[in-house]
């Protein structure tokens, strides 16, 4: 048995049948971080010793009966935008290289609670902002499938370390697909819940009316367990809606039969890759063989999302980032006459290129003169993205899209291309702007042998639908014992 | 062309930092005068990732303010990002409201010069956090920020330009002032800041139509100031326009030194606010109930405590006008009054020699260091005749510097007064014999030589004697 390869829910089991240890588990963790970390590069920081100390303690504690708890000892592994405690939250970026945050964040609170472990910060593209992780101030993740190409991103590293067997779970967040668009890349699970479902409180934000965390896992069972574990109302996030506590592994049922699948048609359209289209089309088929309603239908207004997510989404990131201005935590220029160049030198040094053209795109729209053309408008548009999806979803239980156009693609080869960068996003922010839940899992692999993602997207906090709906693809399909990366073995 | 030949618009936009127990967006406390920045916490000292928590005390007061000012209250409101660049401010945002504040179409009405009663207009009322505060050298050179008023509520009430001159801007800063003291939303500090208003100026010529160009004044926290710098403003608008140029609308920053206005920025720096629903925080909704049931709520305010008096107690317009413009004053009149049953001599205390030592000392009516029961001693000790009056002002003003009970202090001074009629006898005695001449006088019908020998036996037993009986005794031992 090689311990890394389990899911979480498989590492649980063993270790209620005393099969392993936590500190087995641990240890497993951390010497697959050292033997493939230097390869993947999915870690800004890891603190493995501390780790290890932890799981001595949680399972001297389970020995003593101390302490029970089915997540106990399990590790993780957390995007390095999310606020942990006395540990460097860097969101990839130079401005933030030594911010040590002084709070958790409340998804970290929940995972303390459990006793889960966590292994370290995980790459990413500089505040979010990119879908490859090319943009990260420190480091270029690989993907585990190819070592050539890139994760995806937002949340590149933490679904590369989930698909390197490094972490059994991780933690990401997604603006625009941060965290579909990874999974897909990388053959994993990714789950953007419900805006408000996931309390954002130290979550350093790049959009807010769009940001949500989510969890990156082996399958979907993992995903409806860490969901569990991080959906909670939250006093300190008033935008996190106070609804009934659920467990979603209870909704998992593996069966579709009666589900009205809807597939709008645009996402099918010119500029999906052909290969991702056929390979999404079998597993429609597969939906029908196994139960399901699928109709096909127009979502027209979708085609606007793009252009009002770049809108907003840049908007509310001018404002959010304009606290990194080198007066406290953040980097600070070497020399400076004045306040003003002191601001200029420090932002114009230590931000990223793409992050400064979010910065500039969202000033302007944001200004006087253009705010009605622009940000009011785009408003306008979103409540009509709204509309349209309330009224499939009088139709509809689950709406069926890819989750990228493509597949992964090489290192290098659209970073200087920003545009070519978002049209990448297409098909996963309308699910933001609408503030939908949506789950990105694996439906096949290209000639190439890279994964290809399907997007299932449910009503506002019907996460129970959409997980069971890929639970039960997942289970008849066997994506993970038809297909691993080499990498792995 | 003079002075006369202009017209002055004036309008203000007044802060009032509201006296919540805890900041707008998060739990820290709000008092004043604490060690730099310990009164603060990840979220008012912007941390990446922190959210803001709306403080519904604040909204609450806020209402108050709306409904004590004939505002209408808005059902539907919302937080707005107000975005620049400052290192008092630690978000790079400020969270205000822009196009829907809390309260609108509101007004508040002064007394004019010539009698008559003038509506001055709210244009609307909202809610805000304060910027932390600079320290300029003050902690070994250098320049350090202060978080601890970052995050501390405030409302900004904007007049329109109804004000034309600096009476009735007097008159309206202070009736509002006492409006927020007495529906108990802001403690109106004005040396703490809790108070500050910025002016707005233009002047026009009597027979435009058009406004004048405006100038801002910011951050004014004294009365006497801004009294001051409208004057001068007023004077250097017109001198400029009487020399053919034309006035700049710009930001000054009033100097009370060389008492003159300066530029504050240049004008490249022309600042584009990018006002924008802040996302992380929900829309503010208000049921006709909640609204109902703060108006409800409202404590009597100076207006009708104003009539009350002139009704009631028969004072006279002005001086129920200086009691009513301090709650503190107000409350300290009602208590004492209703203590020692004399509120004709309480109200005289507090008009003639509490004032007079307020303005001395530049002292706030809630800085009076006694109790109202102490002010309602002392005028009981007068009624008994144990102190005479001029004792009596004696004890206030040590009231003042070491406030304890009228009694303990003309114990402890020897003050008691001397009704004894052996011992007025004795000393009435000695002064007549020490001046024939003012017996002499009183004869041949000078009233006036009188207070002279009444004057001098005071003089002679420090004041402790009592008035009444050495006039009476004067007269009889006189005409004996």
């Amino acid at each position: 048995m090689n311990i890394t390869d389990l899911t979480v829910h498989e590492l649980q089991e063993k270790l209620k049948n005393k099969e392993l240890t936590v500190t087995e588990i641990t240890n497993a963790y951390c010497d697959r971080i050292k033997e493939k970390e230097p390869e993947v590069a999915a870690f800004i920081t890891t603190y493995l010793d501390e780790a290890k100390e932890k799981a001595k303690k949680v399972e001297e504690k389970i020995q003593k009966k101390e302490m029970t708890g089915e997540f106990a000892g399990i590790p993780i592994g957390i995007k390095d935008n999310i606020c942990m405690k006395g540990t460097k939250t860097t969101c990839a970026s130079k401005m933030l290289e030594n911010f040590i945050s002084p709070y958790d964040a409340t998804v970290i609170e929940n995972l303390k609670e459990k006793n889960i472990i966590s292994l370290g910060k995980l790459n990413m593209d500089e505040f979010a902002m990119g879908g490859s992780t090319e943009y990260s101030y420190f480091k270029k993740t690989k993907n585990p499938w190819n070592l050539n190409k890139v994760p995806g991103g937002s949340s590149g590293g933490s679904a590369a370390a989930v698909a390197s067997n490094m972490v059994p779970w991780a933690l990401g967040t997604d603006t625009g697909g941060s965290i579909r668009q990874p999974a897909s890349f990388c053959g994993v699970v990714g789950l953007k819940p419900t805006y408000g479902l996931v309390s954002r409180y130290g979550l350093v934000a790049f959009a807010s009316s769009l940001d949500q965390i989510g969890p990156i896992t082996k399958d979907v069972q993992d995903a409806a367990m860490l969901l569990n574990i991080i959906a909670d109302h939250d006093e300190k996030d008033t935008t996190s809606e106070d609804i009934e506590k659920k467990d979603y592994t209870k909704c998992l049922k593996n069966d579709v039969k009666g589900l009205k699948i809807g597939v709008p048609k645009e996402f099918y359209a010119e500029g999906i890759n052909k290969e991702v289209k056929d390979t999404l089309y079998k597993s429609i088929e597969r939906y029908k063989e196994l139960g399901a309603e699928v109709e096909e239908f127009s979502l027209d207004v979708a085609k606007y999302s793009l252009a009002t997510y770049y809108i907003i989404a840049c908007a509310e990131a001018s404002s959010n980032l304009g606290r990194f201005d080198g007066i406290r935590y953040t980097y600070r220029t070497k020399e400076y006459k004045n306040l003003k160049e002191l601001y200029k030198k420090s932002r114009s040094e230590g931000f990223g290129s793409e992050v400064k053209r979010r910065i500039i795109l969202g000033t302007y729209v944001l200004s006087s003169g253009y705010y009605d053309a622009y940000y009011k408008k785009a408003q306008q548009v979103r409540t009509l993205v709204m509309n349209e999806f309330n009224k499939a979803f009088e139709k509809y239980d689950v709406i069926l899209t890819p989750t990228s156009p493509t597949v992964s693609f090489d290192i290098g080869s659209k970073s200087n291309n920003p545009l070519e960068m978002y049209l990448a996003d297409i098909c996963t922010v309308s699910v933001n702007i609408a503030g939908l839940p949506g789950i990105s899992i694996p439906c096949g692999v290209d000639s190439k042998g890279m994964p290809i993602g399907m997007q299932l997207i449910g009503n506002r906090f019907k996460e129970e639908t959409i997980l069971n709906a890929a639970y039960t693809f997942e289970q008849d399909f066997k994506f993970r014992e038809k297909y691993q990366p080499k990498f792995i073995k | 062309m003079s002075r006369q030949d202009y017209e002055v618009v004036i309008g203000l936009e007044v802060h009032a930092e509201l006296s919540t127990k805890t900041k707008i967006f998060c739990s820290c406390p709000t008092k004043f005068g604490a060690a730099p920045n310990t009164q603060t916490c990840p979220i008012c000292m912007g941390m990446p990732g922190t959210l803001p928590v709306l403080n519904e005390k604040v909204v609450e007061y806020a209402v108050k303010a709306g409904l004590a000012t004939n505002c209408e209250i808005s059902e539907n409101s919302k937080n707005d990002r107000k975005n620049y660049f400052y290192p008092d401010l630690p978000k790079a945002y400020q969270i205000s409201q822009y196009d829907k504040p809390l309260c609108e179409h509101g007004y508040i009405e002064i007394d004019t010069q010539d009698g008559n009663k003038k509506k001055i207009r709210i244009l609307r009322i909202h809610i805000e956090e304060d910027a932390g505060k600079l320290n300029h050298d003050e902690f070994g050179g250098g320049t350090l920020v202060d978080l601890n008023r970052a995050g501390v509520p405030l409302i900004e009430i904007v007049s329109e330009p109804d004000l034309s001159s600096t009476e009735e801007v007097d008159k309206y800063l202070k009736k509002l002032k006492s409006i927020l003291e007495y529906i108990e939303v802001s403690d109106c500090k004005m040396q703490e800041g809790s108070f500050r208003a910025d002016v707005n100026v233009s002047v026009k010529k009597k027979t435009d139509t058009k406004l004048g160009t405006r100038t801002e004044m910011k951050n004014m926290n004294s009365f006497r100031s801004i009294t001051r710098a409208i004057e001068y403003e007023i004077e250097r608008q017109i001198d400029i326009l009487e020399d053919g140029g034309k006035i700049e609308q710009e930001s000054l920053r009033w100097d009370e030194v060389s008492g003159k206005t300066f530029s504050m920025r240049d004008k490249e720096d022309a600042q584009d606010y990018r006002y924008f629903p802040d996302p992380d925080l929900v829309a503010i909704k208000l049921s006709k109930e909640y609204i109902q049931n703060i108006k409800d709520s409202l404590p009597e305010l100076p207006e009708s405590r104003h009539n009350r008096y002139i009704n009631e107690y028969k004072m006279s317009e002005k001086d129920a006008g200086i009691i009513v413009s301090s709650k503190y004053l107000s409350n300290l009149f009602e208590e004492a009054s209703e203590i020692c049953k004399n509120h004709k001599a309480v109200s005289n205390w507090i008009i003639s020699d509490i004032s007079r030592i307020l303005n001395e000392k530049e002292m706030e009516p809630n800085e009076i260091p006694f109790t109202s029961k102490h002010l309602a001693d002392l005028v009981t000790l007068i009624d008994k005749g144990t102190i005479s009056s001029s004792i009596a002002k004696k004890v206030l003003t040590e009231m003042f510097e070491n406030p304890r009970e009228p009694e303990e202090i003309i114990k402890e001074k020897g003050w008691i007064q001397i009704s004894d009629e052996g011992a007025i006898k004795e000393v009435v005695q000695k002064v007549l014999m020490d001046n024939p001449q003012s017996v002499a006088d009183f004869k041949a019908g000078k009233d006036r030589a009188l207070g002279f020998l009444v004057g001098q036996a005071m003089k002679a037993t420090k004041g402790k004697a009592n008035p009444q009986m050495l006039n009476k005794m004067f007269v009889e031992e006189i005409n004996k």
